[in-house]
């Protein structure tokens, strides 16, 4: 009897260029920043768009999370999702409104206080109305992309008209807390207190996320279950439960992105989360369906071009965005992470 | 002969076939039927609407894909004749040669969009629609010294065209160019709805039908999947930007809320799934109740709103504006219940 043939696996080392394969999405936000300062040349004004890109990549990142953790978790895509962000908005701009006393005087403490008010009572209503929309809306239309495109789009038309019947048909106008107005000027660049506290909220969001789905075991089912659903619930998992709470963690969240919006942009229409959804749908897309880093980076990405775009050349804002969509779906056609299914 | 102008697809429905034939006669002899400007108005809407949900169905109804980008391809041809009319002077050649280069372009674009995202699944066209139409909305209002901007452009169609030729009277109705102009639309709308009948019912529709029903299946029998979807995306295309050229001849204006509004696709959403999907007829159904009730059902909803003023939030919920909200919610429910809509419905009771 011959012996077993020798084997001695080798590891060979990744090269250069497969490292950098890998690494690549994440390289991007940082490229993009360095090319952004060498077309806009002057320090002060880089500076002050970097900050309001990354706080806009922020507030889509927040908005886009849900939508993509939804669609990986039971191939669900939610085109009603901007009716929360619509939602979201209107609730937390009213509590707001109504606690003018509180936003007018320049407390930093009842500042906070209104606005954390404002974020918990929209959160609570987006998440009940996304519990809602789930039974009600989406909960028939398993397994059917065709339908769920086309109930979700009629529940986005009917909250939007819900939305006019409860706040009346115009727009609503917003001031920043008193603390909250104003810039810090930083090495010559002016900039704006508010965005960077999205900024703050949104790092902070992100890193909680990861480490919810990283360290926890519920993290460790929504992962699996985004990988190979069927295994997980041979093992025993409802995962219709875990579907319906990250859906409706999604949905809240889709509202703090609003209200945070609505404070960003200082006005609210019942057709903003329908503006936003393109923006979503784009980070969704390039950061690869399903994937919640993919949606952080692809977030960033939009946001900064977005910003040194409309400063170099204003017109060309929203195209540049599809261009970046365009110019990464011929690079990864699954976007930048896509998730790994085992089928 | 009937038989063969409709490409064999029959109504099937003695109730069916009775609502075509009415709608047909009365889109026919409209001008003569009914009085004023109003009337002929929304006649003409409803023609070219179905000519765009037709063709919107031969890309849900038959290929099973959902486009955001419809209104985009309906404004490029409505654009193409503003833009050829306003540039080229008024006469039949700009109109010609805006309505070929609108179908050309929207062609192009429906190729270049189709092949990017149908390539890897089907869910990204809707999305990646979604985001190309909206992008072109704001190009559209932004370069407002070549479009017009959120005013967009008035331009002068050929006289022979506009009421200020008369032609004498017959059957007791003075017969302007606006009734010429009329029977244009409406001549070129049958044409090409009986194109998109012809097209739905070749091997080519059958196909896609297949495809739609299991894409797996047919890419394995040897069809290629792609490829018939991207057909049937530009051929949708073109026949919505022949529509939109029909609609531009028609208002002689165009601006980006009358053909590139997020509104107008929802319109043509429900105006499809009302009336019945994966079936030209739907399309003929759907649009006419869509633009008669958009055209008359608001005024029962405000005279509604004003009766029940003493009651809390009816009135507000009966409000003239709202009627979209209503529509949604009929739209949800038809797309639970009858998601063959009013003509799979008649065709259903015919068979049980």
């Amino acid at each position: 009897m011959a012996a077993a043939p020798d084997h001695k696996p080798t590891f060979a080392a990744l090269s250069l260029s497969e490292r950098l394969d890998k690494a690549m999405p994440v390289l991007l936000v940082p490229l993009l920043v360095v090319l952004g300062f060498l077309a806009i040349g002057t320090p002060s004004s880089w500076m002050t768009l970097t900050v309001s890109g990354l706080a806009m990549g922020m507030m889509i990142f927040i908005m886009a999370s849900g939508l993509t953790l939804v669609f990986g978790l039971m191939d669900v895509i939610n085109f009603g999702h901007g009716a929360f962000v619509s939602v979201g908005a209107f609730v937390g701009v009213s509590v707001l409104i109504a606690l003018g006393d509180w936003t007018g005087t320049a407390s930093l403490l009842l500042n906070m206080s209104a606005v954390f008010l404002a974020v918990v009572a929209a959160m609570m209503v987006t998440g009940i109305m996304g519990w809602g929309f789930e039974r009600i809306i989406v909960k028939p239309v398993y397994g059917a992309h065709l339908k769920q495109i086309l109930v979700t789009v009629g529940g986005l038309i009917v909250v939007e008209q819900l939305i006019h019947v409860v706040w009346g048909p115009d727009e609503i106008f917003i001031t920043r807390p008193e603390t909250l107005k104003g810039a810090i000027t930083f090495a010559g660049a002016a900039m704006e207190k508010y965005r960077l506290l999205a900024v703050a909220i949104g790092l902070v969001l992100f890193i909680a996320m990861r480490m919810v789905l990283r360290r926890t075991k519920i993290g460790l089912i929504v992962r699996a279950g985004v990988e190979n659903g069927p295994m997980v619930e041979a093992l025993g998992y409802r995962l219709r439960m875990v579907f319906i709470g990250v859906f409706v963690a999604g949905s809240a969240l889709a509202g703090l992105g609003g209200v945070m919006w609505g404070l960003y942009q200082e006005v609210i229409t019942a057709g903003m989360g329908e503006k936003m959804m393109v923006l979503v749908f784009i980070v969704a897309i390039i950061g690869g369906l399903g994937s919640v880093e993919g949606a952080f980076i692809g977030a960033l990405l939009v946001g900064l071009m977005q910003n040194y775009v409309a400063f170099l050349e204003p017109k060309l804002a929203l195209v540049s965005n599809i261009a970046l969509m365009t110019a990464i779906l011929m690079w990864r056609p699954q976007g930048m992470l896509p998730v790994v299914k085992a089928k | 002969m009937i038989v063969n102008l409709l490409s064999g697809d029959k109504p099937r429905s003695a109730v069916l076939t009775a609502l075509l034939v009415l709608i047909l006669i009365c889109l026919a002899g409209a001008p003569f039927i009914f009085d004023g400007v109003r009337p002929l108005d929304t006649a003409a809407r409803i023609c070219i609407f179905i000519l765009l949900v037709a063709s919107y169905d031969l890309l849900l109804g038959y290929g099973g894909i959902v486009s955001f980008a419809h209104t985009m391809f309906f404004g490029l041809g409505a654009y193409g004749v503003a833009l050829a009319s306003t540039h080229m002077g008024r006469g039949f050649d700009a109109l010609l040669v805006g309505s070929l280069s609108g179908a050309l372009a929207a062609i192009v674009l429906a190729l270049l969009i189709g092949l990017f995202s149908l390539r890897v699944r089907a869910i990204f066209f809707a999305m990646i629609t979604l985001a190309v139409a909206s992008a072109v909305a704001v190009l559209v209002s932004q370069f407002s010294g070549l479009t017009g901007g959120e005013d967009g452009l008035t331009y002068k169609i050929p006289r022979v065209l506009t009421s200020a030729n008369r032609m004498g009277e017959f059957l007791g109705t003075r017969i302007s160019g606006k009734i010429l102009n009329y029977y244009l639309v409406f001549t070129c709308a049958l044409i090409l709805f009986l194109l998109l009948l012809r097209i739905v019912n070749s091997p080519f529709g059958r196909v896609l039908q297949a495809i739609r029903e299991n894409d797996f299946r047919a890419e394995a029998i040897g069809y290629r999947v792609v490829w018939y979807r991207t057909m049937a995306t530009c051929l949708s295309a073109a026949t919505a930007a022949l529509a939109g050229s029909l609609f531009a001849i028609w208002l002689r204006y165009v601006g980006p809320d009358t053909t590139l509004s997020f509104e107008i696709m929802l319109d043509i959403l429900l105006m499809v799934v009302i009336g019945g999907m994966g079936t030209m007829y739907g399309a003929v159904i759907g649009a006419t109740l869509f633009i008669l009730a958009q055209t008359y059902l608001q005024n029962l909803m405000g005279g509604a709103s004003e009766a029940t003023a003493g009651l809390p939030l009816i009135p507000d919920l009966l409000d003239p504006d709202r009627w979209l909200m209503w529509l949604g919610i009929l739209f949800i429910l038809s797309v639970y219940f009858f998601p063959t809509g009013i003509v799979g419905r008649l065709r259903e009771g015919r068979s049980a």
